[in-house]
């Protein structure tokens, strides 16, 4: 009896060990045929290679997708690479994982991937990873397979489906299953996939029932059938367009007031004309650059610290011009255009100098990439929602300095009526420091924001100076609600009008929009009242 | 201040005159932008110039005299590069002149190069309809990126809807232009054709992007042929990104997009995406590796890039070094006539030809981005194609070929007239 037993746990591991050796030689002929200049090749060979139990097939498959597998020039093994420091890459045998050590740049050569091929391997990729244990990594998985559009799936899908657990995951699938069917042979399958698409806002099905519609070949019933789907498709796509059109607007806006919001102080406050704000923001941008660089472990956190950063860094540099330049020009405007105009100039060769003319990478931290799905073909970018809720911050914080504290109180006087200001004992240079200071810093802080938007290099500010002085101007100058309403108001109008005027005239419509504006109303939206304002 | 500023202009001024002091040698005039908007991009080309002349200097130099680069600062200022051009020439002597970017640049200098009849040598990818007998034009041609580029994505993709997004001026406009006749000519209908201008600089690509997908999820196979200039480009990638645009729904590919401008993204969102042109650097070819080596040793910083502007230049200068040899002279006339036919290796391992028409061979890459920042080509022309002054499929210019070759001697003659109709031809 114990013998028998002995004997049946060694047949079967001899058995394993058999499958697994006999899996390895396959494994390994898999992998090597990789490396071909054929794409098609190379997707057969993936292919193989995704129904295999290999422990490995996961590793060379994801490095394939990444393009991290190469060719090592000599014996031509396929290797999974990583790119060291200074050029050249560490090496990895794909098919054994033996650490195979360095070579320099020369020593091996990508295995090149097109478009079509990665979309493919992904859906490859993705058939193993629908028995993973996190359901939304199973979703994903799902969406993957659609985009693959490699009807051999399927199958692997109805496996699944009858095993999957969590509900979500379910629907995923059966909405995948609905997509292939729609390219079935069979007029019942098909009819009812069609009918079952109504309301589903995925583009693939939209390219499927479109292509149904227009193939004269098919059955009445069916492209009947397609152009009532795609009409409600169309409907719900149209009505999710406005929700967009007025996020993008906002977002736009927010952006603009954002921008806006420490210039509407110093010149409503102070009346200087600063032509320099545009590179107190880009100072901001590249604090966040600088932070980024030395904190390079702390991506995630980085624009928590480049916030305050920032805010001190323009801060500075705001009341060095002030203290260096504008005060010895209070009450010559012209003079002060030119001056800070000389400024502007200078901060940009300066950051040209320091930091090379090209442009600085910064990097978007995970949490503020992708979009928000509110619901099927509606979303909403991380970046711009984070954005807006910050400008929003910010004016709120504004406000309530300027409400609250005692240095608003005295902003507020001198704002009203300079010389009483004065003679009511409120340090006047001291305000204007401080009020200059806290223009500048907010510009910084905007800079961190477009960081996350727009190029970093030398001509940041330069884009957003105009803009910034449109809004402030339309808003009412020194009005803080002004600035908000204007800049939110002129982001939604620039976005309706972009789709049909087109982004150059839509700009310049919300330009002449403007001028005629101030030939009614010459002191904004909400302007400043009081005997000081009408002299 | 201002006097403070005086001062350090004139000491630089000084400086850069003393070293040009220097006695019998050949000069080459370097005339990029080294500040203002387009310093990003030219920089680099006046550091690959000085990387030239110095190692055709530790070769022997030229017709037993050493090369002497003088390089001036025309500041992205369109005609301030007029006056620096003139300056060079008439003031500085030089023998020949790499320089300029943007068209409206060359458009700029195209005047003092034919009134002063001297060289110049323009490395960018350009829109075409122009041959200038002073000028030679070793970018590409729209039949040498646009076009093939457009053949890919029809057929090997299999694209039936476009979009043509640019920057809203010349090099776009022109470039779209052919591109749509080309279309058109393909059996394009207009509906399936979107063409989008933006302002230079564009930064808030939202409502394009949406178009763009909407436009995109008509059922076709849709592709995006963006001219979109240099810095514009971050912000619509980001932004293609962030909505969920891959590659492979639908691809974008660039005529402007290089390695240089990569090293300013985080290229994580983009992979995939393409982009045509004459040269990559992860071009697999020895003589590229060791232009990358020795470009790298001479700018002495690891994480620099070469691009095909870059290669443009390179391509360029060796010409001119071997025109110059052939004829024995650096007169500008003699460089002309001799530097015809002179064939040169370009940095992708084959052999680039000066045609009679002032333009260049070229192979043509198509590449896919990688999360390195680098090409990786994934299709490219069989050998290499002459560029076409003038294009085959715009209705004024089918007519007009460009030969400086005795007899014809002219950059703009008519075939059907007979006629030459002179350098001003729009």
């Amino acid at each position: 009896m114990i013998n028998l037993k002995t004997l049946v746990v060694l047949a079967v591991v001899v058995i394993t060990s058999a499958s697994t050796a006999a899996f390895g030689d396959d494994f390994d002929s898999a992998v090597n045929e990789l490396n071909t200049r054929s794409f098609d090749d190379k997707l057969e060979a993936a292919s193989r290679l995704a129904t295999m139990d290999h422990e490995r097939v996961d590793v060379v498959l994801q490095a394939l997708i990444d393009g991290k597998l190469y060719k090592k020039k000599g014996d031509d093994t396929v290797v999974v690479v990583v790119s060291l420091e200074g050029g050249g890459y560490q090496l990895t045998d794909a098919a054994s994982g033996e650490d195979l050590g360095k070579v320099g740049r020369r020593g091996a050569k990508k295995i090149s991937v097109n478009n079509k091929l990665r979309r493919q391997l992904k859906g490859l990729f993705a058939s193993r990873q629908l028995n993973v244990d996190d359901p939304d990594a199973r979703i994903a998985a799902v969406q993957a397979i659609i985009n693959a559009g490699d009807v051999s799936l399927r199958e692997i899908l109805l496996e699944r489906r009858e095993v999957e657990p969590v509900e979500d995951v379910q629907d995923a699938i059966d909405v995948a299953i609905v997509v292939f069917d729609l390219d079935s042979k069979d007029q019942a399958i098909k009819l009812a996939a069609i009918k079952a698409s109504a309301y589903n806002l995925d583009s693939n099905v939209r390219v499927k029932l479109t292509a149904i519609v227009s193939d004269q070949s098919l059955d009445q019933q069916l492209r009947d059938a397609a152009i009532s789907s795609l009409a409600n498709i169309e409907e719900l796509v149209e009505r999710y367009q406005w929700i967009e059109t007025l996020f993008f607007g906002l977002s736009l806006g927010s952006i603009l007031v954002l921008a806006a919001i420490g210039l509407s102080i110093t010149f409503g406050v102070m009346g200087v004309i600063n032509m320099a704000h545009g590179e107190l923001i880009m100072l901001g941008a590249y604090t966040t650059y600088v932070v980024q660089t030395l904190f390079p472990y702390a991506l995630e956190y980085s624009l928590l610290i480049a916030i305050p950063a920032a805010f001190i860094v323009s801060g500075l540099v705001g009341i060095a011009i002030e203290r260096g330049v504008i005060r010895f020009l209070y009450g010559r405007p012209l003079e002060t255009l030119l001056a800070t105009f000389g400024v502007s100039l200078i901060l940009q060769q300066a950051v040209r100098s320091i930091f090379s003319p090209l442009n600085r990478a910064v990097a978007t931290p995970e949490w503020m990439s992708g979009s928000l799905e509110i619901v099927q073909g509606l979303s909403i970018t991380y970046n711009r929602l984070y954005i807006f809720f910050f400008a929003l911050l910010v004016f709120a914080a504004l406000l309530t300095i300027l409400q609250r504290t005692r240095l608003g109180l005295e902003v507020r006087a001198v704002t009203q009526n300079r010389a009483m200001a004065q003679a009511m004992g409120i340090r006047n240079t001291r305000v204007d420091i401080l009020t200059f200071g806290l223009g500048a810093g907010i510009a910084g802080v905007a800079g961190v924001a477009l960081s996350q938007l727009t190029n970093v290099g030398p001509n940041l500010g330069q884009g957003y100076i105009v803009d910034s002085f449109m809004v402030v101007v339309f808003g009412g100058v020194g009005n803080l609600w002004g600035t908000l309403v204007a800049g939110l108001s002129l982001g939604v109008v620039n976005k309706v009008l972009e789709p049909a005027a087109g982004a150059v005239v839509a700009k310049i419509l919300v330009l002449i929009f403007i001028i005629l504006f101030i030939q009614k109303r010459p002191r904004g939206l909400f302007p400043q009242k009081g005997r000081a304002v009408e002299s | 201040m201002v006097r403070q500023l005086i001062r350090v202009c004139a000491v630089v001024v000084l400086s850069f005159s003393a070293s040009w002091a220097a006695a019998d040698t050949i000069k080459v005039g370097v005339l990029h932008s080294l500040s203002g908007t387009m310093a990003i991009s030219e920089t680099t080309l006046k550091d690959t110039i000085l990387m030239m002349v110095e190692e055709q200097n530790a070769a022997g130099g030229l017709l037993g005299k050493k090369l002497e680069a003088v390089v001036v600062d025309p500041a992205s200022n369109w005609p301030l590069f007029a006056e620096k051009a003139r300056e060079l020439i008439e003031k500085e002597k030089v023998d020949v002149v790499f320089g300029c970017w943007t068209s409206v640049s060359r458009k700029s200098v195209l005047p003092v190069f034919e009134e002063l009849n001297s060289l110049l040598f323009y490395p960018v990818q350009y829109e075409g309809e122009e041959s200038s007998k002073n000028v030679f034009y070793t970018g590409a041609a729209p039949n040498q990126q646009a076009i093939p580029a457009v053949d890919y994505l029809m057929n090997e993709i299999g694209a039936e809807r476009w979009v043509l997004a640019g920057t809203d001026y010349v090099y776009p406009r022109t470039t779209n232009k052919i591109l749509e006749a080309y279309l058109k000519a393909k059996g394009v209908a207009d509906k399936d054709i979107m063409i989008n201008y933006t302002p230079f600089g564009h930064a808030d690509w939202q409502s394009i992007v949406a178009d763009i997908k909407k436009f995109g999820s008509a059922g076709k196979k849709t592709a995006v042929v963006s001219t979109i200039n240099g810095d514009a480009n971050v912000p619509f990638y980001k932004e293609l990104g962030n909505q969920g645009l891959s590659a492979e729904d639908i691809p974008v590919i660039a005529f402007s997009v290089g390695e240089e401008e990569l090293s300013g993204i985080d290229t994580g969102p983009l992979v995939g995406h393409l982009a045509a042109w004459n040269y990559f650097m992860s071009v697999d070819a020895d003589v590229n590796d060791d232009f990358i080596d020795s470009w790298l040793a001479f700018i002495d910083d690891e994480d620099r890039v070469t691009n095909d502007p870059m290669e443009a230049h390179y391509i360029g200068f060796k010409m001119w070094v071997e025109a110059v040899k052939k004829a024995g002279t650096t007169d500008s006339s003699a460089v002309q006539d001799a530097i015809i036919g002179v064939a040169v290796p370009n940095l992708s391992g084959g052999l680039a030809t000066m045609m009679p028409n002032h333009h260049i061979t070229k192979p043509v890459l198509i590449g896919e981005i990688q999360d390195d920042g680098q090409f990786d080509t994934v299709w490219q022309t069989p050998g290499t194609v002459p560029g076409d002054a003038w294009s085959d499929f715009l209705p004024g210019s089918m007519d007009i070929t460009a030969d400086w070759q005795a007899p014809l001697s002219c950059g703009n003659y008519n075939v059907k007239s007979g006629a030459c109709s002179g350098q001003n031809y729009e």
